[in-house]
């Protein structure tokens, strides 16, 4: 609660402020990434009354929990078909779905490769911490090739997604990846994607110190050193040639951000024949 | 645009007579995924809602297909799906999230034989546990069984009207036979059809508590999109739908969940009483079921057999106060289902072995004959008389 003495947070109209403090730990990239998108909902100018945020399970999915807008925290993986049904139900919601890497890419893959190939006009915001956060650090289809993790206490045998070519491959029609240091490029991107009409995917690495942090010896410095030296800004480029390797490189930009017709843009046209 | 309601005589099977019966109650958004012998509803659906105004998707999966009507229904219109048994199963996880939120919907379950992949075609009644405690956690669920398409017509408004009274999913527990059975269905005059909504907030909205229940143990529900700043939550929440982790609030929120439906058994549980008076023996049957066991209870009558049959319309919540209630007056039950024994779990449950109470079904894949009810009802009568 605010009282006379505490400046008032310019954020303050969209947050529950009766449920801070949150759960997030010290050091978690995703307040950050939720500030961007609280800012970047506020600057858009659109009615917060017609602005719905959906998650799903997770550290990211309990952002729901804390926007004061209509929010829903549904079931693990199935906040985007919950979103869908909302923004089909009442067109005039801007609908947004703010949940992890998990969540969207394990159990909720499905969802997302064909809410992207029907173009629905939602905005899909991923904090990708790289693994499992809430359940303590087990590995996500996210999790780099040999990272350690709960579950892959000698390194992972997997590889893992490349989440702005699935999103492309899939029929996204705007797409960018930042990490939670770039805040300004990242409020914009939301920006953008809220005001784009279609399938918009925004993928933002923020660091998970307690699960990936930990058990890959890497401080939260160490993470945030990884994603400021390693970050390579390419707007415009070829999602297939994006790379997220915290060795190598990682790609970030606006990649993709065209026009065709919505679902629902479909639907009206075709029935109406 | 078309008419919702179809005023008139057709012929319908019952999937058919089930998304006409949706049109009538108001459903605008459906969403679901093929599966033999729910197809129909789909298809229909896919061709009546934008007729009428409303949306029809088709989703990736059941999963999805569940989650869609949630957030529909959150939105404000009246949502349904339709699936069998496999699609069931994968509801299940949704069908929670709808409970611990109260967001009414409904969904039909074309019962086809399991379990797995069982028989697409063929006819059983095998899911009736699985609707009651299918997903996680304790709950109360409303169920409702049609043995007809004219009664899956009229089920399908009931099922919106209690799924909308009591902010809660509502199953239609068909199956295949009747799903598929062509029959007379009579539409009535839309301004015949009695139809309930979802109670509605009044007041300051920055004092709303969307989850604080009225009179009748219902809270109002506001939609996304009202100015209400609602928060809805899988995780256990207080009446400001805020998560608290505690058995405390666990109790308080189980409280509401299922004493809104426990309180009000009366106005739920629809049943039908055939020739039971002064029955010796009382069959208890529900859905395709019952027909044969109404036609069992007649030729029995005329072998000068006491017979009746007690006809559940409502399976979910079980009226186990009738049956408690019979069980003091008959001399045997018999359970006719297409199943190897479920709701006759309960039937049993209730006749406290204060009467005998056999089974007469099987696994699935044909319906039950009116022979072989009538010969177990010629046994039991033997065996209890005197009695
Ligand atoms: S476990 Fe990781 S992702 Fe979750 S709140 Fe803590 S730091 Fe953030």
């Amino acid at each position: 609660m605010n009282t006379g003495t505490t400046p008032k947070h310019p954020l303050d109209g969209l947050l529950r402020t009766d449920r801070i403090p949150h759960i997030w730990c010290p050091g978690c990239g995703i307040g950050t990434v939720f500030s961007s998108a609280l800012i970047a909902i506020s600057s858009t100018g659109t009615d917060p009354m017609k602005t719905a945020v959906v998650s799903g399970i997770g550290c990211s999915g309990r952002g729901a929990g804390y926007v004061n807008l209509d929010s829903y925290h549904t079931t693990h993986g199935r906040a985007i078909p919950f979103a869908t049904g909302m923004k089909l139900a009442k067109p005039e919601l801007t609908v947004v779905v703010f949940s992890g890497d998990g969540d969207l890419f394990a159990i909720g893959g499905n969802h997302f490769i064909h809410a992207a190939r029907r173009n629905m006009d939602l905005t899909v915001i991923c904090v990708n911490n790289l693994n499992y956060g809430m359940t303590g650090g087990q590995a996500a289809a996210t999790t780099p090739h040999l990272a350690k993790t709960s579950t892959t206490p000698m390194g992972n045998p997997e590889v893992p997604f490349n989440l702005p070519l699935l999103a492309y491959a899939s029929g996204a029609t705007y797409i960018a990846r930042w990490t939670m240091l770039h805040t300004r490029d990242l409020t914009q991107s939301i920006t953008e994607a809220l005001m784009h009409t279609g399938f918009s995917f925004i993928e933002v690495l923020a660091p998970c110190p307690t699960g990936f942090g930990r058990k890959n010896k890497l401080k939260n410095s160490d993470l945030l050193r990884i994603y400021q030296e390693k970050a390579i800004v390419k707007n415009g480029a070829n999602p297939a040639e994006t790379i997220l390797d915290l060795e190598q490189g990682i790609t970030l930009g606006k990649f993709v951000d065209y026009d065709r017709p919505t679902f629902e843009q479909n639907y009206a046209r075709i029935i109406s024949n | 645009m078309e008419p919702a309601v179809l005023t008139g005589e057709h012929f319908f099977n019952g999937d058919v007579a089930c998304a006409e019966g949706a049109l009538a109650a108001g459903c605008r958004f459906f969403a679901g995924y093929p599966i033999t012998p729910a197809t129909e509803v789909a298809e229909h659906m896919s061709k009546r809602l934008p007729r009428v105004g409303g949306v029809f998707i088709q989703m990736e999966d059941e999963i999805s297909a569940m989650a869609a009507i949630l957030g529909a229904s959150c939105a404000g219109v009246k949502s349904m799906t339709a699936t069998s048994g496999p699609g069931f199963s994968l509801m299940m996880e949704n069908i929670g999230l709808g409970i611990a939120i109260e967001t009414p919907c409904v969904l039909v379950n074309v019962q086809r034989a399991g379990p797995s992949t069982g028989l697409p075609t063929l006819g059983a009644q095998g899911d009736m546990m699985q609707a009651r405690w299918g997903s996680h956690g304790h709950y109360e669920i409303i169920a409702l069984a049609p043995s007809s398409p004219q009664e899956i017509f009229y089920q399908t408004i009931t099922a919106f009207n209690l799924s909308e009274t009591y902010r809660i999913p509502v199953l239609i527990m068909a199956d295949e036979i009747v799903g598929h059975l062509s029959e007379r269905v009579i539409i009535p005059d839309p301004a015949k059809i009695k139809l309930h909504s979802r109670p509605r907030p009044k007041g300051r909205k920055d004092r709303f508590k969307p989850f604080q229940p009225g009179p009748n143990g219902v809270a109002p529900m506001a939609h996304a999109g009202e100015g209400y700043m609602v928060h809805f939550t899988g995780l256990t929440h207080d009446e400001r739908g805020y998560p608290v982790m505690t058995a405390e609030a666990q109790a308080e929120m189980m409280e509401r969940i299922t004493g809104k439906v426990r309180r009000n058994l009366d106005k739920i549980i629809q049943v039908e009483k055939y020739r039971l008076e002064d029955a010796d023996i009382a069959l208890v049957s529900y859905g395709i079921s019952s027909r044969s066991s109404q036609a069992a209870v007649d030729e029995a009558r005329e072998k000068g057999i006491k017979a009746g049959l007690f006809r559940l319309l409502t399976v979910w919540p079980f009226p186990e106060e009738i049956v408690c209630e019979l069980a003091s007056r008959v001399k045997g039950f018999i359970t006719v289902e297409l199943n190897l024994g479920q709701i006759h779990l309960e039937v049993q449950r209730c006749a406290r072995g204060m009467a005998p109470a056999i089974l007469v079904g099987h696994a699935g894949g044909s319906a039950i004959t009116p022979e072989e009810i009538l010969a177990n009802i010629e046994e039991l009568a033997g065996r209890v008389q005197g009695k």
